[in-house]
């Protein structure tokens, strides 16, 4: 994307800026006192598109009874807004409740932005998937976030140019090399997809599909597993497709990649349950011609997914009313009129299980009219996401990972290499913030 | 061959009286690198904006589908939805931006204006300290400056206010640095002397006098600063949380990055910076004027 570079622009100079802090381990004290009276106002930052919409139900309905008002102030998503919240946690200034992606969430509460809600949000818990809201845990008994949106990870292909060059739906990984190897022959200048190294996401999902597990802690000790057994057979896997030609190497989201969407020059695409926006923007012309399937498995008895993307619903320890900022990020997340209105105006694919199946996601997106059952398929896919697991310092892996695959799918090397690299740095910036890693 | 020929005929055309060369001057050949090296400029910086202008006459679904520099049918329809979007916040912001940059030039241009002139009239103690320092802060770059400035504002209680963006944006070093620059170039000594012996005072001198001298040079501070408030970004970013306080850049940003979920909105992104541009090409038509207006240098014989 264009902007790539004005943002990494502004993510490195916030946070060189912001200086190496000195970073404890997570753990925020909870200091929130009783339950108040009165009328309360909360501010809440959020980028997902109608999100105003959503809370003027609230502000109407159950919000009027409590007197709870929340004014949603738009952001721009990604890694800026979490440099942001940190800037505005430093003068004490952060808003009552923030949107926040899953992979963000160590990064906040080690800089103890976020509030643990355990105390508040009863009965959360069972709305979502296990490996869902373990995200929120961090794995201990707190909670630091409602989960929002999930984006468990699909496999969409062209179905009728599959049936032209007749290729089947790949079921295991191996298939899946088989079928780009089979359709370099048949019509070499089309390929089966492209491997971007641009979307670090991307990568992450499919490595944790695989069972890696990149930041893991032991006590107060972090232990880093990029470079770990699942992650290279992943790296390996795709920068063999990527070296021996069999698939495309140039990043998506470029005006290149869509066009190969919208001509057929690529014809499937490893994504997520949100692909159909991204795919009506991309290729317009070919509406109606595409289909879903699982993700391609590492053996035929397996059936997981990864996630790429997804965010929650945190509230901050510069809240003055956290109890208040839980209840509502509870009643956002679970209230079934609330997540009707998410899905219907900010076009959020809910992680709450329940609402996956309701009567919002009972016709497919417009752009999958042709495949009636693509939500009840999504919501099965769902339950099958691996957990995920986080560390503080993503956005440092994220960057090595653009950095180092970048230089490796343009000159289709090693992707093991870059992998290793990913690893060392990732490993370096966590001491360098003071974390203890184990070797 | 034709290169020698040229050479020759221009030899004697040198020494007849200067100005007066017969025929085409020959001169003309030598500034055929220069030209070219001009234009290929001139493309370079006109390429991306005729990318801009054409690219915001496509629709959502021609964007990325047509040839690259065939003009599309959706204008009208981008103008539309950019208008549509969210009530119009999109004029709201357009106003915020010509709030700031103007406003902030021209708060900037004020304190420049009184700075320099002083900087470079009056010999005080410590002249060159101050002048030193500021010429430290021409180098350090705004960016460094904004999480600070935040941190202040935040004591101050003053985030998220069109203060918060204003107030950074008065002292501007390198405004300071170019008014002293100008004001010792084009206020001469005797002129301030001699509107002392007629016995003005100071603040008379420099509002009546040296002010209209160094009108010039302040447009060039008042376009400087509008044209680097009106594409500022991190500072705005930093303080602003309500996005009905945004200016344009900050705007159009939120546009592109709405999560993962939703598309980026790009037929409207490149609509609204296409029309973020034209206040700026108005200004400069309106200001360039100025520029040459420098009647004012003959007031005292050399």
């Amino acid at each position: 994307m264009p902007h790539t570079k004005l943002r990494r622009l502004v993510t490195i100079s916030v946070a060189v800026t912001l200086g190496a802090t000195a970073l404890t381990a997570c753990g925020s004290s909870d200091d929130d006192n009783g339950a108040e009276s009165g009328p309360v106002s909360l501010t809440y930052w959020a980028w997902a598109p109608g999100m105003d919409k959503v809370v003027d139900l609230w502000n109407r309905g159950q919000g009027k009874k409590e007197q709870i008002q929340v004014t949603v102030k738009k952001q721009a998503s990604g890694d800026t807004l979490v440099t942001k919240i940190l800037t505005a946690h430093k003068a004490k200034k952060a808003p009552d409740l923030v949107q926040a992606e899953y992979q963000a969430l160590p990064t906040l509460v080690s800089n103890d932005a976020l509030a643990d809600i355990a105390g508040d949000v009863d009965g959360a818990k069972d709305k979502f998937a296990e490996g869902v809201w373990q995200q929120t845990t961090l794995g201990s008994d707190a909670v630091y976030a409602i989960p929002q949106d999930s984006g468990p990870m699909i496999f969409y292909y062209r179905e009728d140019l599959f049936e032209k060059y007749g290729l089947d739906v790949p079921e295991t990984w191996e298939q899946f090399a088989e079928t780009a190897r089979a359709l370099k022959k048949k019509a070499p200048q089309t390929d089966l997809t492209t491997f971007s190294a641009n979307d670090s996401g991307l990568f992450a999902g499919l490595a944790q599909q695989a069972g890696a597990k990149w930041w893991t802690t032991e006590g107060d000790t972090w232990k880093v597993g990029i470079d770990d057994a699942a992650s290279r057979k992943v790296a390996d896997f795709w920068g063999g497709l990527v070296k021996e030609g069999a698939i495309d190497n140039q990043p998506m989201y470029t005006p290149a990649w869509n066009k190969a969407m919208n001509t057929g020059k690529q014809i499937a695409w490893v994504s997520a349950v949100w692909a159909p926006g991204t795919l009506t923007t991309a290729a317009p012309d070919t509406k109606g011609k595409w289909a879903m399937a699982p993700l391609p498995q590492w053996s035929e008895d397996d059936d997981v997914t990864g996630s790429w993307g997804g965010s929650s619903t945190a509230v901050t320890t510069d809240s003055k009313h956290r109890s208040a900022a839980a209840k509502f990020a509870t009643w956002l997340n679970t209230d079934p009129a609330a997540l009707t209105a998410l899905a219907k105006e900010g076009g959020i694919y809910p992680a709450a299980t329940t609402a996956q199946t309701s009567d919002a996601f009972a016709e497919p997106p417009a752009y999958f009219s042709n495949q009636p059952d693509f939500y009840t398929r999504a919501a099965a896919i769902a339950k099958t996401a691996a957990p995920s697991a986080w560390g503080p310092n993503v956005n440092v892996a994220y960057t090595t990972f653009n950095d180092a695959f970048g230089a490796a799918a343009k000159n289709r090397s090693d992707f093991g290499a870059a992998l290793a690299t990913m690893q060392d740095e990732t490993v370096a910036d966590l001491k360098k913030q003071g974390f203890e890693v184990a070797e | 061959m034709s290169s020698l020929a040229v050479r020759k005929t221009a030899a004697p055309a040198a020494g007849t009286a200067p100005g007066t060369a017969p025929g085409r001057p020959p001169r003309r050949r030598a500034a055929l690198v220069p030209t070219a090296t001009l234009l290929v400029g001139a493309l370079y910086c006109l390429l991306p904006v005729a990318w801009v202008v054409i690219a915001a006459t496509k629709s959502g679904s021609e964007l990325f589908s047509t040839f690259t520099f065939l003009p599309g049918t959706g204008f009208a329809g981008n103008l539309t939805d950019l208008n549509a979007y969210r009530d119009g916040v999109y004029w709201k912001w357009m106003g915020n931006s010509a709030l700031y940059a103007g406003l902030g030039a021209l708060l900037s241009t004020a304190v420049s204006a009184l700075s320099g002139y002083a900087l470079a009239i009056y010999r005080f103690r410590g002249r060159e300290t101050v002048f030193n320092v500021l010429m430290a802060g021409v180098l350090m770059p705004p960016v460094i400056l904004a999480i600070p400035q935040y941190l202040l504002m935040a004591e101050a209680d003053l985030t998220d206010s069109y203060a918060s963006v204003l107030l950074p944006l008065v002292l501007s070093p390198y405004g300071v640095y170019l008014a002293r620059i100008y004001a010792a170039a084009a206020v001469p000594a005797d002129i301030v002397e001699a509107g002392r012996m007629d016995g003005a005072g100071e603040l008379r001198i420099f509002t009546r006098i040296a002010l209209p001298m160094m009108v010039p040079g302040l447009v060039t501070v008042f376009l400087f600063q509008f044209v680097a408030v009106w594409n500022n970004f991190l500072l705005p970013y930093i303080m602003l949380s309500d996005d009905e306080k945004f200016p344009i850049t900050l705007g159009l940003f939120t546009l592109l990055e709405q999560g993962s979920n939703t598309p980026a909105l790009y037929t409207l992104v490149i609509t609204g910076a296409l029309l973020a541009v034209v206040p700026l090409v108005a200004l400069f038509l309106v200001v360039q004027r100025f520029w040459s207006l420098d009647l004012l240098s003959g007031a005292v014989k050399s």
